[in-house]
């Protein structure tokens, strides 16, 4: 038992390799599927990326000194 | 073989470049066949689906951002894609590229797994509390490139 509402059973054996059955209340559970669904949207959320990626090195602040650029100003 | 994808339109596919997804992914479970391809614009990827040319998926390698990053999956996991050893292994991060391309964000707690060698794929779900769902991944590199200061 792992505290008084999760109960581990030893499924089956093979070799060196345990298999373990996890009996658990609804609430962890829960948690589980939490996990899964949230995958499951962000995987849908993602298949709808459009095919144009951006440019990642563009994207990035440039961190040296220098000159200002003002972000209307258009440079090269 | 030829095949549509939503990035290139339809291209030449070498078959060896055939990779099988016995579970799909999270959502997308009827999906089993994929290439996996060079995006135009490192250093992402592309996870195209064979039988459903809309759907794709943009990939990224985790390392890129997050060098400290170990996706801790359970052995089952590996051994469900014939992973023997870590060299057998690819790991890749889903990306979300939302309007403001800036917010883009990675998926670390559910990592894709490859095996290269047996061209075996799955999603599996980190043993890591620390990974989330969306990791920032302009702010992240920002971080890592800090830090190298």
């Amino acid at each position: 038992m792992i505290g008084d509402q999760i109960e581990v059973s030893v499924v089956d054996i093979k070799g060196d390799q345990v298999k373990l059955g996890i009996d658990a209340p609804r609430s962890v559970k829960v948690f589980r599927q939490e996990v899964y669904q949230a995958i499951q949207l962000e995987n849908r959320a993602a298949a709808k990326t459009p095919a144009d990626l951006p440019q990642i090195e563009s994207m990035l602040d440039p961190q040296s000194g220098g000159n200002t650029i003002a972000p209307n100003n258009p440079t090269e | 073989m030829i095949t549509k994808t939503k990035p290139f339109g339809e291209i030449e596919v070498d078959e060896r470049q055939k990779l099988s997804f016995p579970n799909g992914i999270l959502g997308f479970e009827n999906l089993n066949t994929f290439v996996l391809l060079d995006a135009a614009q490192p250093p992402f990827y592309w996870l195209q689906s064979t039988e459903e040319p809309d759907v794709a998926f943009v990939l990224i390698d985790p390392l890129f951002f997050k060098p400290d990053y170990i996706p801790d999956i359970s052995p089952s996991d590996l051994e469900e894609i014939e992973i023997e050893n870590s060299e057998d292994q690819l790991v890749f991060a889903i990306v979300t590229i939302p309007e403001k391309q800036e917010l883009m964000t990675a998926n670390l707690q559910g990592p894709i797994i490859v095996n290269k060698r047996r061209k075996l794929g799955r999603q599996s779900i980190s043993r890591n509390p620390r990974w989330l769902v969306r990791h920032f991944i302009l702010q992240e590199l920002a971080a890592v490139k800090d830090r190298a200061c």
